[in-house]
């Protein structure tokens, strides 16, 4: 932020809000993210006991009906996989942090960064406002799968509603385009002298595949919205069969449209996205696990390969979502040897991860690392666990034979939550805990931090290991109801309602452990800053005396060596940006 | 075990070397800009900067990433136009129905492609000379500012050029809807129109594009911040260049 000479605070918030320092823009993610996913788990919620207890009657609502049980699915993961998963470990710490990572004092294109966070707020902004407008939500699910997304004809959300989702999610292709585009070339070109590619910390190679990929994938979901847009309001028949009967009502369209072609294009963009949300995790867990354990990270070129592996095969595996979706059973093979091609590199990371912390008893010598565990990692050991936990379910789904049975059912959303979801929620939390030195000046408490990890990790295995066992069981996805209908299949939902009542309260229980982190977030922002010195004992360049803020008549940093240089003792290490003496342990 | 795992190169070295482990000398390469090696600051740039040529180099490496992406927008709608071209359906009768008939291309659309072409080569006069030595000498010394007038005059030519190719095409939507061929009449001119209007958006955009050129090069002062703007304006000028050349051989033979 430039050194204001307005005195207001009013003036000074104003200058913050419309500043381009890439500081502000992170924190202007994180509160977008922020905003969302409040809203996305107060819908979860809903969801949940609403399948739970179907009467009963919400508050200030009533009675939720099925379709509105649909326009609930379809904000949830709206809001989770673009505004949440994308935009905080994307945007959010990329802008935060990787400028100081990577030794330089700004982005790119600092203008262009404040514009793509601005158009992201007013994505989210459009996307809200279809709550508010006649018919409600669109009920089309995140990948508004047409025809029934291509015509008001088919439910109530799909009128207006269906239309600000096509804009809310044009604006935020346009602003991911935009905001990769800038974190692309500030690697590219703004890297500190000495910081060779293979220097790089694993966070910036995991930023660097998502933004790699977020260029790729974000104009193919833009052109599909265009192409979806003009079927809904220029008479074209792009994903529309010749013919379609919809809610009793023949659709008079020219052309051979199929649905099978929005797929295609929507997964297209829909699987890279995946991996946007998740490779920034990786990479920061990778740095986390090495940091706390003192070990530095076997293979570490290797790491970098797999993290662009992991980019480029998750470009070809789109076709394993559309194997009940009348593909080609000579594409399903083909897709299907292709994603469990990626349960290589994932397993090479994993192996990675273990190995890292794997025996490794040593006590960072720090003051604020009193524990062998602190809280970020902690947060790191959780996102290798549902890494591993969702991700065991994939190779199963990418089975084309095995995915007819179980694509449509709670078994997808146990996968999807626990290796997306959790783990990425599990790299945002690893990151705030582990840089909070950095972004609030003040570490966080750590028996707080503690409570949240604990009630966090419980709360979300009791909620989404359940799935998997309602899914083996036929629960299906997008059923607002699950009892008090008729019919053999129904008695056989009925079964699973313990289990129902179980995932419930376990989601219930995973929401409100999320207070003693909000707890501790407000109890540390009430006491004063601390002056701080490197905590955690890191080794990467953002921790560097002065990186955060480089005054452009510093002296800008050089560096040396790559990261998680540590002594087999553990004790001593080499910093980044230090000279080739390795630095004492300091003094306590 | 843990040694095994994580060998403490660094105990072992760090009186020789940093422990790169047998890889690569400890040469410090200067990375991430034009370098930063022995006496090449000649011109005594502040720490941190990396000489004349970085903020175009970062302009460039920029445009060229969003432009992937754009890439990427089109191999989507391009995809498209070969689905859509393969589909049918059967009829009642077992009958294999296919509705694509091919749009006529309108002639003017040759002229419109000759005119961008040439738009072309006079865009890139005007991004040459912006590096003319001479001319920068000249500057520097007070003799003028021979880089904005030559520049000025092939851009000003670029934008009439690109203005007619506009009107161009506009001619050629004219023409089709005065043969009752509209963007709803049959799948294949969906695509006539979809790919030629969001063509011309890109073009409008780089029309924007040379207008700020132009009015950067009489207002900047610095040489360094026209070649920014006038090569990035250039280079993307370029890139729709070669993209409506593809485009229009796609409607051409690919229908």
């Amino acid at each position: 932020m430039k050194p204001s000479t307005l005195r207001h605070p009013a003036r000074s918030l104003l200058h913050a809000i419309f500043s381009t320092h890439h500081r502000n823009v992170g924190f202007g993610y994180l509160a977008i993210s922020f905003i969302a996913v409040a809203i996305g788990t107060l819908l979860s919620l809903a969801m949940r006991l609403h399948l739970t207890w179907p009467a009963w009657h919400f508050p200030l609502h009533g009675l939720i009906l099925p379709e509105e049980y649909l326009a609930l699915v379809t904000m949830h993961g709206t809001l989770m996989l673009f505004f949440v998963l994308t935009v905080a470990p994307q945007s959010g710490f990329g802008n935060l942090i990787l400028p100081s990572q990577i030794g330089s004092r700004r982005m790119s294109f600092p203008r262009l960064n404040a514009l793509s966070m601005w158009l992201t707020a007013l994505a989210l902004a459009v996307l809200l406002a279809a709550f508010f407008v006649p018919g409600g939500a669109p009920m089309g699910g995140w990948t508004s799968l047409p025809p029934l997304s291509a015509t008001p004809l088919a439910g109530p959300g799909e009128g207006l509603g269906m239309d600000l989702w096509l804009a809310s999610i044009a604006i935020f292709c346009i602003a991911s385009t935009i905001s990769a585009t800038n974190t692309l070339t500030t690697i590219v070109k703004l890297r500190c002298n000495g910081m060779r590619w293979e220097r790089l910390p694993l966070t910036v190679w995991g930023w660097f595949t998502a933004a790699l990929l977020s260029v790729i994938a974000f104009s193919v979901l833009l052109a599909a919205i265009l192409l979806l847009f003009s079927d809904r309001h220029l008479h074209t028949g792009f994903f529309l069969p010749s013919n379609d009967l919809i809610n009793g009502v023949l659709l008079q369209h020219r052309g051979d449209g199929s649905p099978l072609l929005w797929l295609h294009l929507f997964w297209f963009f829909g699987h890279p996205e995946v991996y946007i949300a998740i490779l920034p995790g990786m990479g920061l867990t990778s740095m986390v696990l090495a940091n706390f354990s003192r070990r530095r990270i076997p293979g570490y070129r290797l790491m970098i390969l797999t993290t662009l592996l992991i980019g480029f095969l998750g470009i070809l595996v789109w076709g394993h979502h559309m194997f009940v979706a009348g593909l080609n059973p000579f594409a399903g093979t083909a897709f299907s040897i292709s994603t469990m091609a990626i349960a290589i590199p994932s397993f090479a990371k994993v192996v990675s991860w273990l190995t890292t912390v794997w025996g490794s008893h040593r006590t960072p010598s720090s003051a604020a690392a009193t524990s062998r565990f602190p809280t970020p990692m902690l947060f790191a050991l959780g996102f290798v666990s549902f890494f591993i936990a969702g991700g065991v379910s994939g190779p199963i789904l990418a089975q084309p034979i095995l995915d007819e049975y179980l694509h449509s059912t709670f078994f997808v959303v146990a996968h999807f939550h626990l290796i997306m979801s959790m783990a990425g929620l599990f790299g945002i939390f690893c990151a705030i805990y582990y840089w909070a030195p950095l972004l609030i000046h003040r570490t966080l408490s750590e028996p707080l931090g503690k409570l949240h990890f604990w009630g966090t990790l419980i709360g979300a295995y009791s909620t989404f290991l359940p799935m998997h066992f309602t899914g083996l069981a036929g629960e299906p996805r997008h059923y607002a109801q699950l009892n008090g209908l008729a019919g053999p299949g129904m008695t056989l939902l009925q079964s699973t309602m313990p289990l129902q009542r179980h995932i419930t309260i376990g989601a219930i229980g995973l929401a409100l452990a999320q207070l003693p982190f909000l707890l501790n977030l407000i109890l540390t922002l009430l006491r004063p800053a601390q002056p701080f010195d490197n905590p955690w004992n890191a080794t990467t360049l953002e921790w560097a005396p002065g990186s955060l803020n480089l005054h452009p008549s510093n002296q800008s940093p050089v560096v040396h060596r790559g990261p998680c240089q540590y002594t087999a003792s553990g004790e001593n290490f080499l910093t980044q940006w230090s000279e080739l003496t390795p630095s004492q342990p300091k003094p306590e | 075990m843990p040694p095994t795992l994580t060998p403490p190169e660094i105990d072992r070295h760090h009186h020789i070397s940093d422990g790169n482990n047998g890889h690569k000398p400890p040469t410090d390469k200067r990375t991430g800009g034009n370098g930063d090696g022995d006496g090449d600051n000649w011109n005594n740039r502040p720490q941190g900067h990396r000489g004349p040529r970085e903020r175009l180099a970062q302009a460039r490496i920029g445009l060229f990433f969003a432009l992937g992406g754009d890439l990427m927008f089109f191999i989507a709608l391009v995809s498209v136009f070969f689905v859509t071209k393969a589909s049918g359906h059967f009829d009642a009768y077992s009958h294999f129905i296919n509705e694509w008939l091919p749009t006529a291309i309108p002639s003017i659309l040759w002229l419109n492609t000759a005119i961008l072409l040439l738009s072309s080569v006079t865009a890139e006069a005007a991004r040459r000379t912006m590096f003319r030595e001479h001319d920068a000498m000249d500057e520097w010394f007070g003799i003028g500012r021979p880089i904005t007038r030559r520049a000025t005059l092939w851009l000003s030519l670029t934008l009439l050029l690109g203005g007619f190719f506009l009107i161009g095409q506009w001619v050629a939507w004219d023409q089709l809807a005065a043969q009752h061929v509209f963007f709803r009449s049959n799948p294949s001119s969906h695509f006539f129109y979809l790919i030629t209007v969001t063509h011309a958006v890109h073009l409008f955009l780089g029309i924007v594009a040379l207008i700020a050129a132009l009015m950067i090069l009489q207002l900047s002062r610095s040489l360094s911040t026209r070649q920014v703007f006038v090569d990035t304006t250039v280079w993307y000028w370029h890139v729709m260049g070669i993209l409506w050349v593809f485009l229009f051989l796609l409607l051409v033979y690919g229908q």
